[in-house]
This record gives structure tokens, C-alpha cells and sequence, in this order.
């Protein structure tokens, strides 16, 4: 960028009377920055947050100290961005990377105690005898959404009391004559339409009592049951009391096990060490799938960075002669696919490829299952990034062109050197100078591109003997299925592959950038 | 004629074949906004009829005019906000030298590296909480989402501007301190309007990422009323998939004006900025 330096510098001079800082932003945003940490308090104070009151107490003390002292002044500039940096993305990555050393996922999420209240509380039965009260439905929240809560009238004494997976509170609430409430503060109770559409919800919720547990039969009624299985302190195991067979406690998996080496689904959240990151390598299941998907990972990416940059590149030339008649008409329409919303083109381009009704195979006569397929998907989810990707890489290369000097070329075509000779020698090399950084960050994003996958193929097509690994999965795709897919979350084990990405990513990008340094050295 | 072929011709060959490779999505989508079946399956790529049905059915029948609202606020204020963060921090990195200064840059491409929507675990577990005590802060709010998204903020986008910084001679800067202006005063009058360029681009890039946020917001955003249009426009066609296409894609084009609409708006500076360059996809 060429500038003319003193002149500017004579415009941008401040006026005398701007000459010293207009105090008067700075105390009004110090001000309001005040007066959101005292409303950020109250909730704090009232729910005895003290961690939560001293974190915001310190920080609000601290930016008043940055924002009123003249010294510091790089920290004046980079705390702003780098509080909500570390609230909202180091904070969560940390948690995170920190689940990996533990078992964290579906059965294995809260403490020992939890876990054994709620292995009593799910093997609970109606015995004989069992006590039967009027059930309500109702909810602290949406009547569709919101948490259940089972208001409970006891038959003796018509007492109502509220109870949820917590156990039981009593409350105060309006009964009618069948013992059923019909209104209580801070409660909705569902009507039995809403009731019913949540009918799974209900049967599944167990309401822990001393001996075992409240669960409704039917919607209207509910019962306290004795518990099937037992927590025994003395030899710290679940006992069945009607079979006799016993499950003892494993610190180190955080499950119940019994000897011939079942485990109760209910465990609980315990420090593994590194048998997250050992199962990756070591265990044939997963670590076969686990570098096939690394294979065609890197190859997707390559692929997509690649192509984009050189039909990029192959529209940025032909478009840059001032020969071509209506090249600005060409331009406008060839950017067109980068405004459009790509989360929503991607699922435009998988029904475009749909088997029995897709415009591909509508417009070319065939009946082609493109996502059936492991070569025909993998070759469909790249030229969908294809079309997404080009728009961006013609701009840039379009840029790059017009910044070069046409003397260049000229010169070196008066020396004799043909069309392809002078592109290849003189202008590709200075182009790479200024498009490599690019080409980097965006390999790194086609590395984790969830969505080119997520949104189109799903990962399909999935071999027979692996339902969580399919063809054009990518590493990323992968880690989710195993950390909210449908076969129980694993979030220690996704986190543990998550750090593997991470790695991956971060050393092919640390070289590649030396790489370019040593480019540009080359070059300039 | 040889001679036109070979230094004009070809050119308007490549661009022809791509513009064909371009637009066969984009005019497939047109028509199937246009068809009056607005399934999936009857939709061609030459509009067999023309009706507004489907546009009519998407802003009457669903909350596709809260959804995009919602898109634009959130996307608008949160690409604004987080450019000027990042303009902040750049001006630090470029113009400072203290101590932590390589470490600070390095590591903020370092995080971006981490894959992000993991951490959606431990986001979900945080604004659980916030949601507890602050509500106007917590799932289904304009605010709580933009927080989010300005974690991002510091990244790709603090180096991209460092680097256009650097290119500002020192100079400039040096001769207003002479003058007696502050460090406030040499950011906000002398450097900010010599980089608006790459102000601009980080703020298109900054927008086209938000607008097509979709894994967050569907954690965060549960409320119909609440969704933004990516959230709403999967909603419309993860369960009925051949039904609702001709809406879908109604939505696709609507979805588009406001990123068309901001690259009209940035236009003029794009060009110089571009080449500093980030990524979509």
C-alpha cells in the first residue's frame, strides 16, 4: 500500500482541543461497565457463587485499574477480546481436553453416590402392599420441553409433595376430590393431551425414596416401589436381592462388575489416565478405521484445497485479458455460489444427488446411488466443496493477478519465452508468494470441514461390519458420531480424538508455514 | 481465427464451462423455490411453472421472518463487534513490543486449531448455568449466542489485520505522537481509517461465518421463535425432506440477500483486502 505519508499525517493531526483524551467515553463506559458487574453479582450473592463473586469482583477491579492508570498499554488493547477468548474458547477447550483422561460419557457422568441411587431407583418394582398415590404431571417449564415433575397426594393425609429424579419436597397446592392437584405455585400442571405426548418421559422418571423409589402407572397414578438391587457398603457392591448375584465396585473402570466380568450400565465418572489415547493406536476395532480415516482425510482436504485453488486459478486467467468481452457480467456470476448460504447449498447439492428423484441423475439419465457407493460419494462430497470453494480462491487469485507488474511477463516474452513458459516461471511462483498462507489456513479448515459431511453424506456409505466409521467420514465426523451418535456418548474417548486432530492439524501447518518463509526468501 | 482461439477464445471457453458448473445449483434452486408442487421430487432445473406459493407458505407458516431477524441481528453485531476486537488486538501485536507478544500471536492460532464444536459439551454445561442466573444472557437470547460467538473473536482474523497493520508506515503513527496525540487518539483517527479495507473483508468473512453457524446455534437455539435461519431452514427439511424442498430453497434465496447485501455494502474495499484472504466453506 503506497501512501503519502506526511500528508496524511498533516489531515489525521488532531485538532488543539481533541489534543487530550475525551475523558468522557472512558467514564461512561467504565461506568456501565461497573454497573454490569454489581447486576452480574446479585444472582451470584443470592446462590452463594462465592468462586463465581470473587472471579468477577477481581476482573471488574482489574480493567478498572488497566482503563485508569496511563501505563500498560498493550494490555489496554488485547484484554477486551481476550476476557470473552478465555470465557468462551480456552475455558470450554480445556474442560474438554481434560475429559480425555476420564471416562466421561452416557452412564459414566456424575459421582459414585449418584450412581447407585440411580441403579436402586431403576430396578424399582411394584411389590405387594406398595403404597399407591394420586400422580400429577406437571413441569417447571414449556409444557412440550420443560423438566417433568411428579406431584405426588399422599391418600392418608392429602400432603403434596413435589418430587423429580432429586427425591421428594412437600409443597403447598390445590387438590380436587380424586386427590389429583390442580394447581400449585411455580408448577404446570400438564393437561392429559400433554401429558400423553410425553408418555415415554414419564415412564422412564423414578422419584428416589428411602427404600426405593416413586414411578407412575399410567398417568394418573403412581406407586412406591421396593428396589430390585441393593447397595451393600459393607462389601461395596450391588447385591439383587431376589437372584443373590452381586456386582463390586472397580475404581479404576467406574462400574459396577461382577464376576464373570458384566457390567451394570450405570457407572460413574473416573480418571482413566491415558487408556483413551492407548485404545486409538492399539485396538484393532478402532485403530483401523481410525487411519483409513486419516488417509482420506488428508486426501479430502488436499483434494478441496487443491481443486479450488485451480479452477480458481484457471477462471482468475482467462477472465484477466481485457480482450474477453463482457468479463465484469462473467465475474458477478461466477462469485455468485460464495453469497450463497453454503450450509443450505450443501443440502440443496445431497438431494441434487438423491437416487430415485436428484437432478443429476435426472439430467444425465442415470441411476446412479451416488452416496451408496464409497468412490462415487467420496468423488460427489469433493466437487460439492468444489463448487462451494472456487469463488473465494477466483477472487483472490483475480487480486493476486492485478497485483502483479504486466511488465514481467512482457519482458520475459521479448526474450523469447512462449505463453506457458512465462506463466510457469514468472507469474505461478509470484502468485504462490502471496496465496500460499491461504492455502494453509484453508487446507486446515477443508481438514475439519464437519459440515461438507455432516450436512450431505452423513458419512455413508458405512461398511457392513462398522456402523460408526463410514467411506467419506472424516476424522471429525467420526469423533462426533462417537461423542453424541446413537450408541451412547463416549465425550473422554471423542476428546481423546479430538487432541489427535489437534496434533495432526498443528504440524502440518507449523511446517508448511516454515516451508513458506523459506518461499518468500526465495522470491522477494 | 486460429490466432483468436488460441489468445481470446479459450477464454471464453473456461468461463463458459464454469459458469455452467456455477449456476445449474443456483437456477436448480430458482425453479424449485418457483415450483408450485414444492416437493423435491417434481422440482426440475427449467421452472415448470411459476408461483409465490412457497415463498407465501414459508413466511405465513413458519417463523421464518423471526429466524431471519434473528440471522441478521446476531451475525451483523457480532461480525461488527468482533472485527473492532480484533482491529483492537492487531494494533497491540502490530504497533506494541512487550513482553508475551510472539507467544500471544502464536497461540491464538493455535486454539483456532483445537476442533471447536467439541467443546460444545462444555459450553452446554456453562450456559446451563448462566441461563440459572442470568437469563437475558442464556439459551434462546440475541446475547447470549453473539457472547459466544465473540470468543472467536481473537483468531485468523487478529493476523490477517496485523499483517495489513504492518504494512502502514510507522512513520504516520510517529509523527501524531510528536503532535501530542495518545495512543487512543493514533488508533482511532490515523490507523482505523487507513485499514478499512481489511476491516471490511474480515467484517464480510466475519458475516458470512455467523450467518452460517449451524452447530452452536442448534445446541444454543431451542425456542421456534428464537432459531436463526440456518437452525430453521434444517429444521424445515431434516423431517420432511420431499415436502418442504420448495420452501427450503424459498429460504435459500432469502437467506441470501442479506450476505449479497453486504457485499454490495463492502464491495469497494474488497479487492485490496481480499488477497490478505481467510476461508469459507
Amino acid at each position: 500500500m503506497q501512501l503519502d505519508g506526511p500528508v496524511t499525517a498533516r489531515q489525521a493531526r488532531p485538532a488543539e482541543d481533541a489534543r487530550r483524551p475525551n475523558p468522557f467515553i472512558k467514564i461512561v463506559l467504565l461506568g456501565l461497565t461497573v454497573a454490569l458487574a454489581i447486576w452480574a453479582a446479585f444472582p451470584l450473592i443470592e446462590n452463594e457463587a462465592w468462586i463465581g463473586l470473587a472471579i468477577l469482583a477481581a476482573t471488574t477491579a482489574g480493567l478498572l485499574h488497566l482503563y485508569l492508570t496511563p501505563r500498560h498499554v498493550p494490555a489496554k488493547y488485547l484484554v477486551p477480546g481476550t476476557i470473552l477468548l478465555i470465557a468462551f474458547q480456552v475455558f470450554p477447550v480445556l474442560y474438554t481436553a481434560s475429559t480425555a483422561f476420564t471416562n466421561f460419557g452416557d452412564g459414566h457422568r456424575g459421582s459414585k453416590a449418584e450412581a447407585v441411587v440411580a441403579i436402586q431407583t431403576a430396578s424399582v418394582t411394584q411389590v405387594p402392599g406398595s403404597t399407591q398415590y394420586a400422580l400429577t404431571v406437571a413441569t417447571t417449564g414449556d409444557p412440550a420441553t420443560g423438566p417433568l415433575v411428579f406431584l405426588i397426594t399422599d391418600p392418608a393425609t392429602r400432603q403434596v409433595r413435589a418430587g423429580d429424579a432429586a427425591g421428594l419436597r412437600d409443597i403447598s397446592a390445590t387438590v380436587n376430590s380424586a386427590g389429583r392437584v390442580t394447581a400449585a405455585d411455580g408448577y404446570t400442571v400438564l393437561t392429559t393431551g400433554q401429558a400423553s405426548l410425553r408418555s415415554k418421559e414419564i415412564t422412564a422418571l423414578a422419584v428416589p425414596t428411602g427404600g426405593g423409589a416413586i414411578r407412575s402407572s399410567g398417568l394418573s397414578r403412581a406407586y412406591e416401589g421396593k428396589a430390585g438391587r441393593l447397595y451393600d457398603e459393607s462389601c461395596d457392591c450391588v447385591r439383587d436381592t431376589t437372584t443373590g448375584r452381586t456386582w463390586t465396585a472397580d475404581e479404576g473402570l467406574g462400574s459396577f462388575v461382577a464376576e464373570d466380568g458384566d457390567r451394570l450400565a450405570q457407572g460413574w465418572k473416573v480418571t482413566v489416565g491415558l487408556s483413551n489415547f492407548t485404545r486409538v493406536l492399539t485396538e484393532p476395532a478402532i485403530s483401523g478405521p481410525f487411519l483409513r480415516t486419516l488417509v482420506w482425510n488428508l486426501a479430502f482436504a488436499l483434494a478441496s484445497t487443491g481443486g479450488t485453488f485451480v479452477l480458481g486459478l484457471l477462471c482468475a486467467i482467462a477472465l484477466h485479458s481485457p480482450r474477453v468481452r463482457g468479463r465484469i457480467l462473467y465475474r458477478v456470476l461466477l462469485i455468485l455460489p460464495y453469497a450463497m448460504p453454503s450450509f443450505a447449498m450443501l443440502l440443496v447439492w445431497r438431494d441434487m444427488f438423491n437416487t430415485d428423484f436428484g437432478l443429476i441423475n435426472n439430467l444425465f439419465g442415470t441411476d446412479v446411488d451416488w452416496f451408496g457407493g464409497a468412490t462415487s460419494a467420496r468423488f460427489a462430497v469433493i466437487l460439492v466443496q468444489l463448487w462451494l470453494g472456487y469463488p473465494y480462491m477466483f477472487l483472490v487469485a483475480t487480486g493476486a493477478l492485478q497485483a502483479i507488474p504486466g511488465e514481467l511477463s512482457e519482458a520475459s516474452r521479448i526474450d523469447g519465452a512462449g505463453a506457458w513458459a512465462a506463466f510457469r516461471k514468472i507469474t505461478l511462483p509470484l502468485l504462490m508468494v502471496a496465496l500460499t498462507p491461504l492455502l494453509i489456513s484453508s487446507f486446515a479448515f477443508n481438514f475439519n470441514n464437519f459440515n461438507a459431511i455432516y450436512l450431505t453424506t452423513e458419512g455413508a456409505p458405512f461398511p457392513a461390519d462398522n456402523p460408526a466409521n463410514g467411506a467419506t467420514d472424516l476424522l471429525i465426523t467420526y469423533t462426533y458420531r462417537l461423542a453424541f451418535g446413537g450408541a451412547g456418548a463416549q465425550y473422554g474417548f471423542a476428546a481423546a480424538i479430538s487432541i489427535f486432530i489437534f496434533v495432526i492439524v498443528a504440524v502440518v501447518s507449523a511446517i508448511s508455514f516454515r516451508r513458506t518463509r523459506r518461499q518468500e526468501e526465495v522470491y522477494s | 481465427m486460429t490466432r483468436w482461439i488460441r489468445q481470446v477464445g479459450w477464454r471464453h471457453l473456461v468461463a463458459v464451462v464454469m459458469l455452467v458448473f456455477a449456476m445449474v445449483p443456483i437456477v436448480f434452486v430458482f425453479s424449485a423455490a418457483l415450483n408450485p408442487l414444492g416437493t423435491l421430487s417434481s422440482s426440475t432445473l427449467v421452472p415448470t411453472g411459476a408461483s409465490l406459493g412457497n415463498f407465501g407458505n414459508l413466511l405465513g407458516g413458519t417463523a421464518f421472518g423471526d429466524w431471519f431477524l434473528n440471522s441478521v441481528v446476531i451475525a451483523a453485531t457480532a461480525s461488527a463487534a468482533s472485527v473492532f476486537l480484533s482491529a483492537l488486538a492487531a494494533y497491540a501485536f502490530s504497533r506494541r513490543r512487550f513482553r508475551g507478544r510472539r507467544v500471544g500471536l502464536l497461540s491464538l492460532l493455535l486454539i483456532q486449531m483445537f476442533p471447536q464444536f467439541l467443546a460444545i459439551v462444555a459450553i452446554f454445561l456453562m450456559f446451563s448455568v448462566i441461563t440459572d442466573y442470568w437469563p437475558p444472557l442464556g439459551f434462546n437470547t440475541w446475547w447470549g449466542l453473539i457472547l459466544l460467538y465473540l470468543g472467536g473473536a481473537l483468531g485468523v482474523n487478529t493476523w490477517l489485520m496485523k499483517g495489513f497493520f504492518d504494512t502502514v508506515p510507522r512513520e504516520l503513527d510517529e509523527s501524531a505522537t510528536i503532535d501530542g496525540a495518545g495512543h487512543a487518539q493514533v488508533f482511532f483517527r490515523i490507523l482505523l481509517p487507513l485499514v478499512a479495507p481489511i476491516l471490511a473483508v474480515t467484517g464480510l468473512l466475519a458475516f458470512i461465518g455467523t450467518i452460517n453457524e449451524f452447530l452452536i446455534a442448534n445446541v444454543f437455539l431451542t425456542d421456534t421463535g428464537a432459531k436463526t435461519l440456518s437452525v430453521g431452514l434444517w429444521g424445515l427439511v431434516a423431517g420432511e425432506r420431499d415436502a418442504n424442498f420448495g420452501m427450503f430453497c424459498a429460504g435459500t434465496l432469502l437467506t441470501a440477500i442479506p450476505t449479497v447485501l453486504v457485499f454490495q455494502l463492502l464491495q469497494r474495499y474488497i479487492t485490496d483486502g481480499l488477497t490478505a484472504g481467510a476461508v469459507k466453506g
